[in-house]
């Protein structure tokens, strides 16, 4: 009896052993993987170019520029009361993506356009991420004779996605709204992007 | 069912070899391996495509010693190739018209197996290295077309690469996460690009691997061959050389023939004309088609355009893309019936044919519009791809009543009982 007790608890040593070393070589093959798996993800430089300066003074109504932010085009347009009124008057309830999408944002308010813009005097100014959220697209509207799609926003050529007047998607197969990139304005006429 | 050893070492070098490491052995094994008189010209696929995988790599290595994988300057580097390197235009258009006949060969070779039925036992794990080796060719291929920088090359990248975005609507955060890890920044960019070539630059060599374990499965289990009986007797087989050598090497001529034919009159029939211009990260070209050989696969993805349960459309997409090659594995346990030649399986073989023409379908409304009746009819061919391997071959296989098998391959070739082997001359009549 005694004997088979001592069995037991030298087995009971030697699972404890077994199981530690096991824990102890996974953490240390995480740790040695690691640096392999995470050089891959954006590097210092790519982080460097995380903030941008735009004028906004040449851009007359109804005119759109397109500036480079973090290697993506970020569509600047200054609307007209026709196009601000368009986008104001659609129901939220009614938009297949209600989330205002607001990059950096964890919870998302609503899509109204009050909520895409910064609201106030500066209402006319809609900045974006001019990336279609289906495949990454460019979509077009940005210069005069662009088609502008259904809703006189973007439309998106690839897969034929439609963005209205605050860059919301109204119709193809666009999960999401174009993102806001987070700005401000530093000036009357000048804005940081980032 | 590995062959015996057929090998007698003669010379003392071939004894002291032999006893150490039996190189002389494997070859003269390799050689002498029995396979079945009756293969057609179908089973030629095999080794041309072997040659293909080593136009790629010879051609590839020395492409590599001229191109720069920079954002800046690999656009520049491809004409470069094109204009001023010693040959330069011939390795290119090799390359690049070398992996279309790549992919042209892969899909004789798959429809071959699918028709014969060489993926049932045992050669089960014969056919699953064949669709590994399928599935590094798309991921080889792909990055290869990336290196062009050029306007598809570079919106190709971003819309594949986006297909992970899609992971979004599971875990928020979690598929942008993995896009910017794959592109290495917040757009496909110089990052980008640097590692879709090393990475070129490895997997053929993966492939090389596989095809080394598809081949020595290839050689435990044997061929298999048109009547999908196993060889019996004596005078079921021949010695692969110089039987087969021969036959395969006159196939490989006929397909260089044609390889030629396209390489030096036709070397952009099969690309795309907005792939001469630089990638430019502001302008999408107005349509933006994957190479030919990945048209059906996008057609499917393209296919699905409702959201399914919980899943979103643009996941739902991508899961019937991915699932569209992963169903292929599973396929030796899908197919029910225990007849393996589509010769001998009066209803199956027709729809086997359909989906074969579903296809090709499917490959001709991958490089059309996404709109009207072309979505529509890719559902309709995207749910028999899918009804084929999830339906028909389990429920098929049960009810169908197969024909009537030849006893031996010598019988189905000669139709009697059998002639000594030295008397078949003609190994691929019938």
């Amino acid at each position: 009896m005694a004997e088979t007790e001592s069995t037991e608890q030298d087995g009971t040593r030697r699972d404890f052993i077994f199981i530690s070393a096991g824990i102890m070589t996974a953490v240390g093959a995480g740790a040695a993987v690691w640096p392999l798996i995470d050089q891959m993800n954006p590097d210092a430089t790519a982080q460097a170019l995380a903030s941008i300066e735009v004028d906004l003074d040449p851009i007359q109504e109804g005119q759109a520029i397109t500036v480079m932010w973090r290697g993506k085009p970020i569509f600047i347009r200054n609307r007209t009361a026709e196009e601000i009124e368009e986008a104001k008057t659609v129901e939220v309830a009614a938009l297949p993506d209600e989330a205002a999408r607001i990059l950096g944002e964890i919870s998302q308010v609503p899509a109204t356009d009050q909520n895409r813009t910064l609201g106030g005097e500066n209402e006319n100014w809609l900045v974006l991420v001019g990336i279609c959220t289906h495949l990454g697209c460019i979509p077009k509207g940005q210069r005069l004779g662009d088609t502008k799609g259904e809703y006189n926003g973007w439309f998106c050529p690839c897969h034929g996605s439609h963005y209205d007047t605050s860059g919301r998607i109204r119709k193809g197969p666009a999960p999401e709204n174009m993102a806001v990139p987070p700005y401000s304005f530093t000036s009357p006429t000048k804005i940081t992007i980032g | 069912m590995a062959h015996e050893s057929t090998y007698k070492p003669n010379s003392d070098v071939e004894k002291f070899l032999d006893d150490r490491l039996p190189l002389p052995r494997m070859a003269s094994d390799f050689l002498a391996m029995p396979t079945p008189r009756n293969l057609n010209y179908f089973y030629t696929f095999g080794g041309i495509l072997t040659f293909c995988l080593l136009v790629q790599i010879m051609t590839g290595i020395v492409l590599a010693m001229h191109y720069k994988p920079s954002a800046t300057e690999a656009f520049a580097s491809v004409e470069h190739i094109m204009r001023n390197v010693n040959w330069g235009w011939l390795l290119r258009y090799t390359h690049a018209v070398g992996a279309s006949m790549f992919f042209i060969a892969v899909y004789i070779h798959i429809a071959r197996g699918l028709w014969y039925g060489s993926y049932k036992a045992p050669r089960e794990i014969l056919w699953i290295l064949g669709v590994l080796i399928f599935l590094l060719m798309m991921a080889t291929a792909f990055m290869g077309y990336a290196l062009v920088w050029g306007q598809m090359s570079f919106w190709g990248i971003t819309v594949i690469t986006n297909l992970f975005s899609s992971l979004d609507a599971l875990i928020p955060g979690l598929g942008t996460s993995i896009v910017q890890w794959i592109w290495g920044d917040f757009a496909v960019s110089d990052a980008t690009l640097n590692r879709m070539f090393a990475l070129h630059y490895l997997l053929p060599f993966a492939i090389a691997g596989t095809v080394g374990l598809h081949i020595w499965a290839l050689h435990v289990t044997g061929s298999n061959n048109p009547q999908g009986v196993e060889p019996r007797k004596a005078t079921d087989t021949l010695p692969f050389h110089p039987y087969f050598t021969v036959k395969d090497l006159f196939a490989l001529a006929m397909f260089c023939l044609f390889f030629a034919y396209v390489v030096f009159q036709a070397p952009n029939y099969l690309g795309h004309a907005d792939n001469y211009i630089e990638a430019n990260p502001l302008s999408t070209p107005a349509h933006i088609v994957p190479e030919w050989y990945f048209l059906p696969f996008y057609a499917i993805l393209r296919a699905v355009t409702f959201d399914f349960l919980f899943i979103p459309a643009k996941l739902g997409g991508v899961i019937a893309m991915f699932g569209s090659i992963a169903i292929l594995f599973f396929i030796p346990w899908l197919d029910r019936s225990r007849v393996r030649s589509a010769k001998h399986r009066p209803i199956y073989k027709w729809f086997l044919v359909f989906l074969f023409i579903s296809v090709c379908a499917l490959g001709y409304l991958g490089a059309k519009p996404a709109e009207g009746i072309y979505v529509v009819l890719s559902q309709v061919f995207t749910f028999y791809y899918f009804a084929h391997f999830l339906i028909v071959m389990p429920f098929i296989g049960i009810i169908e009543r197969p024909g009537e098998l030849p006893r031996s391959i010598t019988e189905a070739v000669l139709g009697g009982g059998g002639a000594p082997i030295g008397a078949a001359a003609a190994p691929e009549k019938r």
